[in-house]
C-alpha cells in the first residue's frame, strides 16, 4: 500500500490543492478568491515535478508511462488552467468590485469550477498509474464527472446546459458501455488487475485460442472507451458539447478525456499484447479489426464533417475526433524497439503536440468575445465567443499577436512541415508503415490533405482577408491569460521541434515497457541502432 | 558552408526587413539577392566540376536523432546548377517588383526571400525530410504572394495552388517512409533518412513495390511539374499571381517536380519506372499537344505562357522516362534553360501589365510601334521559347526529342544502331511530342503577332504610368539582359553545361542498364557505362 501511495504523490498534491481551492473560492475576500487560478496552476505544477521525481518509484503495467504521462498531463494542465481563469463569475465579481452586489457565497463558483478541473486532472494521472480495471474504470469517471458539471457551469448560455445534458447521458451511456466491457473482460480472464490480465491471455495464447468472453470484453470496452476519445461510433457528442461550452472548457474537454482514453486503451491493448496475428506481431485480430476500422472511419467522418462546419468550434471538434483516428493508427501499429517504429510511443508524443496545438488554437478563439455582453432567456449577461469563422477575417491585421497565433497552430494542427504536428504525425506514418498497416497509412495520408482544406480557412482568413463588419464585433478579452496561452502554444509549436529528440527519447522511454512482440525482438546491439 | 550562407542569408535578411522601416525593404531585399548572386558565384567557381557527380561542399549536424533526420547538405552539378538558376532569378525578381508592389511592402519582400532560401533548400537537402520540409515549405510563402498580392481571383488560385500540391506531397511522404522503412528493415532496424543510402535499398524492392513507390512519388512531384492531367491548378496561379511570383513559379518552382522526379523517382524505382515510362509519357505527350492547344485560343496574354509551361514541362518529363544519357541531360538542361526563357516573358508581360494594366490581347497590341525595346525583347524570348535554333530552348528540347527518339534500343535496319541507347520510348512518342513543337510555334508566334505587330491598340481610359516612361526604362532592361544573355550562351555554346552535367546524369541513367529488353541490345550498345564503375554496380546488382 505504502509502496502504491509513493507514486501517487502528483496525485495527492492535486488532491490537497483541491480541498484548497475549495475553500479560498468561497472565500469573502476577493483578493483570495482570485488565487485560485494560481494555486492550480501552481499545484499541476508540482505534480508534473514530483511524477518526474518519483519516476523511480512508478508501479503498474507499464510503469515508465507514468513520469511522462504525467509531466505531459501537468504541462498542458498549466496552460488549461490560464485558459480556464474568468470563465465563471465574471459579472458577478464585476458587480461585486463596483459595491453594486455583496459577495454572495451560494452564488459563487469559481471554487467549484476550479476544484472540478482539479478533479478531473487528477483521475487523469491516476488512468496513468491504474493497475487493475477497477481502478481504471474509477480513475476514467473521475476525469469524466467533472467535466460535465464544467461543461454546464461554462456559460450562461442555454446552450452549455444541453450541451452538459447531451454530454453526461452519453457520457454515462459510454461508461456503462465499457464497464460492462471490463466486466465480460474480468470473465474471460479470472482477474481485474492488468499483470494477471497479461498473464492470463498469454497462456490462453499459448493454449491456441483466446477466450472468446475476454475478447469480446476487450472490444466492446473499447467501443465505450470510443467515447472518451470522440472515435467513431461515440463521436456524435462532439461537435455539440464543444460548441456550447465555453471555448476554455472545450480546449479541455479535447484534451483531458482524449488522453484518459488512450492512456487506458493502451494499457488494455498492453494487458492483451501486440504479438498475436498470423505474424505475432498484431493485436489479436478482432481487436485489431475493430481499432483498424475505428481509425479509418474516425478520420474520414471527423475530418469531411470538419470540413464542412462554418462554426469554428465545430470544426476544431471534428477534428478533434480527426486527431484520434490518427492516433489509433499509433495504437494498432503497436509498440516496437526504436521510436521510429513504435506506434505506442508516436501515440505519447502525438498527445503531447495535440494538447499543445489545440489548446493554443481554443486559446485563441476564447481570447475573442463580442463587445457588447448579451443578455441570455435567463436574464443573465454573457459575453459570446468568436465562434463563427468570420470571426477570424483579418485577426493578423488588427490582432497580429491572436492572429498569428491562430495561423501556427491551425499549420501545427494540419501537420505542416516544420511544425511540432508535423514531428507527431511522421512517427505515426513510420510505426504504420513498420507494422505493415500501409492502407491504414494512405488513408491517414489522405486525411491528412483533407485536413489541409479546412485548416487552411483558419489560416487564410486571418492572415489575407480585411476584418469585415463581423470581424469588428469581437474584441479581445479583458482576460489576458488566453493570448498568453495561445502565444505560448505558438511558440511551442515552432521552438519544441528544437527539443523534438529529447522528447521523443522521453515518449519511447515511455512506451518501453508495452510488451515487446516476440517475433520482432532482436539483438540488443542493433536495437539502439538508431537512438543515437 | 556557401550553401549553408546562402540558405541563411535571405532568412537572416528576411528578419531584418519585419525589423526596419518599410521603405528600407527592397533595398535589404535587393542587397541579399546580389549577395547571393555573389555566393552563388563563388560556390560555381569552388566547386569540383570533374567530380560532378559526388556530393560536394558536404555540410552535417545532428538534427533529431531520436528520427534518424540529420541536417545534411551538399550540391552536385545539378543540385548546384539549379541553385545558381534560383539565386540569379532572386535579385530579378526584387528589382522587378519595385513598381509593381505598393502595399504590405515590408510582407512581400520578407516571403520572397524566405521562398528563396526554401527552394535552395530542397536542391540542397540530402536528407529526406529536410528536403520534403524545404518542398512544402515553398507553398506558404507562394500562397501568401499569391493570395496577398495577386490580381482579382487571387484567393481561389492560392488556395487551389496549396491543396493541389499539399495533397500530392503528403502521399509522396507516405511513399518516402515506405523507403525508408525498407531500408530500415534491411539494414537491422536503423532508421535513417539519408537520399545515398536510401537510393541503395530502394533499389533492391520488388518491381510492384517499387511501383506503389513509383505512385506515391509521381502523385506528389507530377502535380508540382504539372503533368497532365493534373495540371488545372498552374493556369490560375500563374494568372493570379504578381510578376516576380510568376518569375519564380515558371522558373524554379515548377523544376522542384522534374528535380523530385530526377533525383527520387528514376533512382529509386527503376524498374517501376520502365515499367510505366510509356504511360508517363503518354501523359507527357498529352499535356505538350492539349496544353499547346489550349495556348492556341488564350487571348489572356498570362495564361497564354502559363499553359505553354505545362506544354514545355512535358518535354521536360518525357525526356526524364526516355531514361538514357541524351533525354535526361536534356531534361536537366530543359529545367535551368526553361527558368531563363518562360522566366523572362512572364517579366515581361508583368511590364507590359504595368503600364496598360489588361493581359487581354483583345485591348492591346500592335506594342512594336510605342515599345519597340520591349517588342526587340519579347520577341527575343518569343524565339527562344519556340525552340528557334541557336537559342537555349531548342538545344534542350531537341535533346529530349532525341533521347525520346532513340529510346527503344532505336534499331532501325538490320540491327543495333551504334547510336541507339537504352530506353522504352520510341520514335511515336518523339514524332507525337514534335507536332507540340510546331503547335508551339503557332501559338506563340500568333501571341507575338498580335502583340507586337499589326495596328496600336490601346485599353480604354489608358493612361501614361506615373513612374514609368511608355517603353522600358534602364532597370527594365538591366533584368532582361542577363536573361537574354543566358538564352544565347547556353543556346550557341551549350557544351560546358551539357559536360557539367554528364556525370550525375550517367549516374542516374546506369541505374537502367540492363533493365530494359531490347533484343539487340549486346552489340553496338554503348551507352554510359563509361562513368560508375561502383555505381554502375549497384546498378546491375539489383535486378
Amino acid at each position: 500500500m505504502a509502496e502504491k501511495l509513493a507514486s501517487l504523490w502528483p496525485e495527492i498534491t492535486l488532491f490537497i490543492a483541491t480541498c484548497i481551492v475549495m475553500v479560498v473560492g468561497l472565500s469573502p475576500s476577493a483578493a483570495v478568491r482570485r488565487t485560485c487560478g494560481l494555486i492550480s496552476g501552481v499545484a499541476l505544477a508540482a505534480a508534473g515535478i514530483l511524477a518526474i521525481g518519483t519516476a523511480d518509484q512508478a508501479k503498474g503495467l507499464m510503469p515508465g508511462l507514468l513520469p511522462y504521462a504525467k509531466a505531459v498531463i501537468a504541462f498542458v494542465g498549466v496552460l488549461l488552467t490560464m485558459l480556464l481563469t474568468g470563465v465563471v463569475d465574471r459579472f458577478e465579481e464585476e458587480a461585486i468590485e463596483k459595491g453594486s452586489a455583496g459577495f454572495d457565497p451560494l452564488r459563487s463558483t469559481r471554487g467549484e469550477f476550479f476544484a472540478f478541473f482539479l478533479f478531473s486532472m487528477t483521475g487523469l494521472m491516476l488512468c496513468a498509474s491504474a493497475d487493475s480495471l477497477i481502478w481504471l474504470f474509477l480513475a476514467l469517471e473521475l476525469t469524466s464527472l467533472p467535466t460535465y458539471v464544467m461543461v454546464a457551469m461554462s456559460s450562461p448560455r442555454q446552450k452549455a446546459k444541453e450541451a452538459a445534458v447531451k454530454y453526461f447521458f452519453l457520457g454515462a451511456l459510454g461508461a456503462a458501455v465499457f464497464l460492462y466491457g471490463f466486466a465480460l473482460l474480468y470473465g474471460g480472464t479470472g482477474s481485474v488487475h492488468l499483470a494477471e490480465i497479461q498473464t492470463a491471455i498469454a497462456a490462453q495464447a499459448a493454449e491456441g485460442s483466446i477466450n472468446p468472453i475476454a475478447l469480446t470484453g476487450l472490444v466492446i470496452a473499447l467501443l465505450g472507451i470510443a467515447f472518451k476519445i470522440a472515435a467513431v461510433p461515440m463521436h456524435f457528442y462532439a461537435a455539440d458539447v464543444y460548441q456550447g461550452a465555453a471555448s476554455p472548457v472545450a480546449a479541455m474537454l479535447a484534451f483531458v478525456p482524449k488522453t484518459a482514453g488512450f492512456i487506458t486503451i493502451i494499457l488494455l491493448c498492453a494487458a492483451v499484447g501486440w504479438n498475436h496475428g498470423p505474424m505475432g506481431d498484431q493485436l489479436p485480430e478482432i481487436v485489431r479489426v475493430t481499432l483498424w476500422v475505428m481509425a479509418a472511419l474516425t478520420m474520414i467522418v471527423g475530418n469531411v464533417l470538419a470540413w464542412l462546419q462554418s462554426s469554428v468550434k465545430r470544426m476544431l471538434a471534428y477534428s478533434s475526433v480527426a486527431h484520434s483516428g490518427y492516433m489509433l493508427v499509433g495504437v494498432i501499429a503497436g509498440p516496437g524497439d526504436a521510436f521510429t517504429s513504435s506506434g505506442v510511443a508516436a501515440v505519447l508524443f502525438y498527445l503531447l503536440a495535440y494538447g499543445i496545438m489545440n489548446t493554443g488554437a481554443f486559446a485563441v478563439v476564447s481570447a475573442l468575445e463580442t463587445r457588447q455582453a448579451a443578455r441570455t432567456d435567463t436574464g443573465e449577461l454573457v459575453h459570446d465567443e468568436a465562434d463563427d469563422i468570420n470571426a477570424f477575417r483579418g485577426l493578423c491585421r488588427h490582432n497580429p499577436v491572436l492572429g498569428w497565433s491562430m495561423v501556427l497552430c491551425a499549420l501545427s494542427l494540419l501537420g505542416f512541415p516544420l511544425t511540432l504536428g508535423f514531428f507527431g504525425k511522421l512517427p505515426l506514418f513510420t510505426a504504420g508503415i513498420d507494422a505493415g498497416e500501409i492502407p491504414l497509412v494512405v488513408v491517414l495520408g489522405i486525411n491528412s490533405a483533407i485536413a489541409a482544406f479546412y485548416y487552411l480557412r483558419l489560416v487564410a482568413l486571418p492572415l489575407f482577408e480585411h476584418p469585415g463588419d463581423e470581424a469588428e464585433a469581437y474584441v479581445e478579452s479583458p482576460n489576458h491569460g488566453r493570448r498568453v496561452v495561445g502565444v505560448v502554444a505558438a511558440g511551442g509549436v515552432l521552438v519544441l521541434t528544437v527539443l523534438a529528440s529529447p522528447l521523443m527519447d522521453a515518449a519511447f522511454d515511455a512506451s518501453a515497457d508495452a510488451p515487446l512482440p516476440v517475433a520482432e525482438s532482436e539483438p540488443p546491439g542493433e536495437q539502439t541502432a538508431s537512438l543515437d | 558552408m556557401l550553401i549553408v550562407l546562402l540558405i541563411l542569408l535571405p532568412l537572416i535578411c528576411a528578419g531584418l526587413i519585419v525589423f526596419n522601416p518599410k521603405g528600407q525593404a527592397k533595398y535589404i531585399a535587393t542587397g541579399a539577392t546580389l549577395v547571393s548572386v555573389v555566393i552563388g558565384a563563388i560556390a560555381l567557381i569552388q566547386f569540383d566540376f570533374s567530380q560532378a557527380a559526388l556530393d560536394q561542399m558536404v555540410v552535417k549536424a545532428p538534427w533529431v536523432p531520436a528520427l534518424g533526420l540529420e541536417l545534411s547538405l551538399a550540391v552536385d552539378s545539378v543540385s548546384l546548377l539549379l541553385i545558381a538558376l534560383t539565386v540569379l532569378l532572386g535579385p530579378i525578381c526584387v528589382i522587378g517588383s519595385f513598381t509593381a508592389v505598393k502595399h504590405d511592402v515590408k510582407t512581400y519582400y520578407a516571403w520572397l526571400l524566405v521562398l528563396q532560401s526554401a527552394m535552395i533548400g530542397v536542391f540542397a537537402a540530402r536528407d529526406l525530410v529536410l528536403f520534403y520540409i524545404c518542398f512544402e515549405f515553398t507553398l506558404i510563402p507562394m500562397y501568401i504572394l499569391i493570395s496577398l498580392y495577386g490580381s482579382a481571383n487571387r484567393k481561389k488560385a492560392a488556395t487551389k495552388f496549396f491543396l493541389y500540391t499539399f495533397t500530392g506531397s503528403v502521399i509522396a511522404l507516405a511513399g518516402f517512409v515506405y523507403v525508408v522503412w525498407f531500408h530500415a528493415s534491411l539494414e537491422g532496424n536503423s532508421w535513417t533518412f539519408d537520399l545515398a543510402a536510401l537510393g541503395e535499398s530502394a533499389r533492391m524492392m520488388e518491381p510492384a513495390q517499387q511501383g506503389w513507390i513509383l505512385l506515391a512519388l509521381l502523385s506528389g512531384f507530377a502535380v508540382k511539374v504539372p503533368l497532365f492531367p493534373v495540371h488545372t491548378w498552374l493556369p490560375l496561379a500563374h494568372t493570379e499571381a504578381p510578376t516576380a511570383g510568376s518569375v519564380i513559379l515558371a522558373g524554379v518552382l515548377l523544376k522542384l517536380g522534374t528535380y523530385g522526379i530526377y533525383k527520387f523517382a528514376l533512382p529509386y524505382a527503376p524498374e517501376a519506372v520502365v515499367e510505366y515510362a510509356p504511360l508517363i509519357g503518354v501523359l507527357s505527350v498529352v499535356g505538350i499537344v492539349y496544353a499547346g492547344l489550349i495556348c492556341w485560343v488564350q487571348t489572356d496574354v498570362k495564361k497564354l505562357v502559363a499553359y505553354s509551361s505545362v506544354s514545355h514541362l512535358g518535354f521536360c518529363v518525357l525526356g526524364l522516362v526516355a531514361i538514357n544519357s541524351v533525354g535526361v541531360a536534356g531534361s536537366v538542361m530543359y529545367m535551368i534553360s526553361h527558368g531563363f526563357s518562360t522566366g523572362a516573358l512572364f517579366l515581361m508581360i508583368g511590364m507590359m501589365y504595368e503600364r496598360y494594366h489588361t493581359r487581354s490581347m483583345r485591348e492591346v497590341g500592335g506594342l512594336g510601334s510605342t515599345m519597340p525595346v520591349w517588342s526587340s525583347f519579347m520577341v527575343f524570348f518569343v524565339m527562344a521559347s519556340v525552340g528557334l535554333p541557336g537559342l537555349n530552348g531548342f538545344v534542350s528540347e531537341i535533346m529530349c526529342l532525341m533521347g525520346t527518339f532513340q529510346s527503344y534500343g532505336w534499331t532501325g535496319e538490320g540491327g543495333a544502331h551504334p547510336g541507339g541507347t537504352l530506353g522504352v520510348l520510341g520514335p511515336w512518342f518523339a514524332f507525337f511530342a514534335g507536332t507540340g513543337m510546331i503547335v508551339a510555334a503557332m501559338y506563340l508566334l500568333i501571341m507575338t503577332g498580335k502583340m507586337v505587330w499589326g495596328k496600336y491598340r490601346e485599353p480604354e481610359g489608358h493612361h501614361e504610368h506615373d513612374e514609368l516612361p511608355t517603353d522600358l526604362n534602364a532597370r527594365e532592361i538591366g533584368l532582361l539582359i542577363p536573361l537574354a544573355a543566358g538564352c544565347l550562351i547556353f543556346g550557341l555554346y551549350p557544351k560546358p553545361l551539357l559536360n557539367a552535367i554528364e556525370a550525375p546524369v550517367n549516374e542516374t541513367v546506369a541505374y537502367y542498364e540492363g533493365l530494359v529488353p531490347v533484343p539487340e541490345l549486346e552489340a553496338g550498345m554503348t551507352t554510359v557505362a563509361n562513368e560508375g564503375d561502383h555505381d554502375t554496380e549497384h546498378g546491375e546488382g539489383d535486378h
